[in-house]
């Protein structure tokens, strides 16, 4: 590590017990963004779930709020070193958009509008542990935390919480999505700091 | 650091004593990282200021502009103190640089602290005693907010061949004759190279300045390729 | 916050002997052809990403870690280099 900057203090940060290894507590929400932030009108937007076989499930919005929502609050953890708790949220649960899909698959490819791609054990998706989210602090969710709807896993890094996410694939073996192909960790467990590839 | 001076009420050069320094080329920049007690650090990219080899010596400079909310910038123009050591990386970059063998008229296009790798660029030219001829527009809020201006003002007087065109956006001086406005297509028109003369365009900036300004240069008739950017971020 | 290729001198340098900024990629997108510096650089992020000018796709991907660099150009079908350092 290089020298210590005298008087240097950084963006205000706190630490805590309560949270992962090496993450530094947020009130804000900051925004992470890889590229211009799409903008996709509500009758365009579509979520679909394809299988290894090709099977399709496909929501178009009215069909996809009109399931049963949960609302939820929970932490969430970027790789960035941030980690912001108790945010609430509402969305769907993957085991209900699951419910009727046939798949032995083990992993999943998660895909979102502008081309992210971002890879998770299908374990990790279901018993509650995953949703598509639409709103966020009782709004809409804005664009720019991934609206109109995000996948929300917030037992991983938040990295694999896929903005703008409009669909998943089934994959019989686990492939790589944007992050992980370029050095992250292929699963993304905060607690155990699995930040990047080979942690 | 071994000394400092401030070029505006928000803008701070700071000239460094670098062990080792390779030399460097106009346009070029450094990398200087932050760290705090906690191991916490911060990383942000500064143009150089000065020119290879500086008058005092082995000394580099850069011109750091504060952003109130900003992390690092406030750090540097208030915080930091003649005797600090800082951590730097570079010099780094190789395409928004100028060359003295570049024979081609130059058009300097700069907003903000854009303007700090252009007058790398400026006094590169003068310690060369560069003929080619060279145009800086250099846009800024307010007179107040320009750098460098009493260089400037020797250096269009002193430097054959070197022009200085001010545009004002919120604010111009007195007796200027035109209100305060963006950069436009007037303003490169008039007080730029016509695209005939085929000059080498550097323009620098915040990345809507830099948007606005290339742009205009492309619609004027001016070669793409012979326009090189390089955007500092913001809005 | 958008910047551009430029910003992505310091981290190239570490994986390149020379500048890389100058270097030419072409697009596996588009087949757009333009120095590194042209990229369209998007932060913060996990790591930097730089899009083609021309239409947006991912041209390379980089990634640092305390002790590492990955890069990942899976978005530029060339890429090429002036030996003279210019
Ligand atoms: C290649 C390169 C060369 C650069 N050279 C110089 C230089 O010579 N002198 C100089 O002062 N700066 C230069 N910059 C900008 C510099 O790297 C920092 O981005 C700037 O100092 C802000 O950092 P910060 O930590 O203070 O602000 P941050 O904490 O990063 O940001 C604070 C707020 O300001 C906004 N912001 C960030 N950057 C800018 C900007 N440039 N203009 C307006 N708003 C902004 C952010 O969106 C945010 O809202 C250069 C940038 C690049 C990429
Ligand atoms: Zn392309």
């Amino acid at each position: 590590m290089g020298i210590i900057s005298r008087g240097f203090g950084g963006r205000r940060r706190e630490s805590s017990p309560d949270l992962p290894p090496g993450q530094y507590l947020t009130h804000d929400f900051p925004v992470l963004s890889a590229g211009p932030t799409p903008r996709i009108p509500l009758d365009r937007w579509q979520f679909s779930i394809i299988t290894e076989t090709g099977e399709k499930h496909t929501w178009n919005w009215d069909e996809f709020t009109a399931l049963p929502a949960d609302e939820f609050t929970v932490d969430i953890h970027c790789v960035t070193k941030w980690s912001k708790l108790g945010t609430t949220w509402k969305g769907v649960s993957l085991d209900t958009l699951m419910a009727d899909v046939e798949s032995a698959a083990d992993y999943a490819m998660a895909h979102s509008f502008g081309g992210y791609t971002t890879n998770v054990p299908v374990e990790d998706l279901l018993d509650g542990k995953a949703w598509v989210a639409y709103e966020f602090d009782g709004e809409p969710l804005h664009p720019e935390h991934g609206g109109p709807a995000r996948l929300l896993i917030p037992h991983l890094y938040f990295w694999k919480s896929a903005k703008w996410v409009n669909g998943l694939r089934m994959m019989p073996e686990d492939e790589p999505g944007f992050w992980e192909a370029a050095g992250y960790h292929m699963y993304g467990d905060p607690w155990s700091e699995q930040r990047y590839h080979g942690d | 650091m071994v000394d400092t001076r401030w070029e505006t009420k928000t803008a701070r050069t700071l000239v460094l004593d670098v062990p080792e320094w390779p030399g460097h080329l106009p346009g070029q920049h450094v990398d200087i990282r932050l760290t705090a007690e906690d191991g916490y650090s911060a990383q942000r990219s500064y143009s150089i200021a000065s020119a290879w080899p500086s008058d005092g010596g082995g000394t580099v400079e850069l011109t750091v502009q504060r952003l109130e909310d900003g992390e690092v910038s406030p750090y540097l123009t208030d915080v930091v103190e003649k005797g600090d050591q800082l951590e730097l990386r570079g010099p780094v970059g190789g395409w928004f640089v100028w060359r003295e063998k570049q024979p081609a008229p130059v058009l300097l296009v700069a907003g903000g602290s854009g303007v700090v790798p252009l007058m790398a660029m400026i006094r590169a030219r003068g310690l060369a005693r560069g003929r080619q001829p060279f145009r800086l527009i250099y846009s800024v809020r307010t007179p107040e907010d320009a750098c460098y201006a009493d260089e400037l003002r020797r250096r269009v007087r002193d430097d054959p061949g070197l022009d200085v065109h001010f545009v004002y956006t919120r604010k111009a001086p007195d007796g200027w004759p035109a209100p305060p406005k963006r950069i436009d297509v007037a303003v490169l028109n008039t007080h730029g190279w016509p695209p005939d003369f085929q000059p080498d365009c550097f323009v620098c900036g915040p990345t809507s300045f830099v948007e606005t300004a290339a742009d205009i240069l492309v619609a004027l008739g001016h070669d793409a390729k012979k326009i090189r950017t390089e955007r500092f971020g913001g809005a | 916050m958008e910047l551009d290729g430029n910003a992505l001198a310091g981290d190239l340098r570490e994986v390149f002997a020379g500048d890389l900024t100058a270097a030419v990629f072409t697009c596996a997108g588009c087949g757009h052809a333009g120095a590194v510096a042209t990229l369209r650089v998007f932060q913060p992020a996990p790591g930097l990403v730089g899009r083609c000018p021309s239409c947006e796709d991912v041209v390379l991907r980089l990634v640092r870690t305390p002790d590492r660099v990955f890069l990942c150009l899976s978005g530029a079908t060339r890429l090429e280099l002036s030996l003279d350092g210019e």
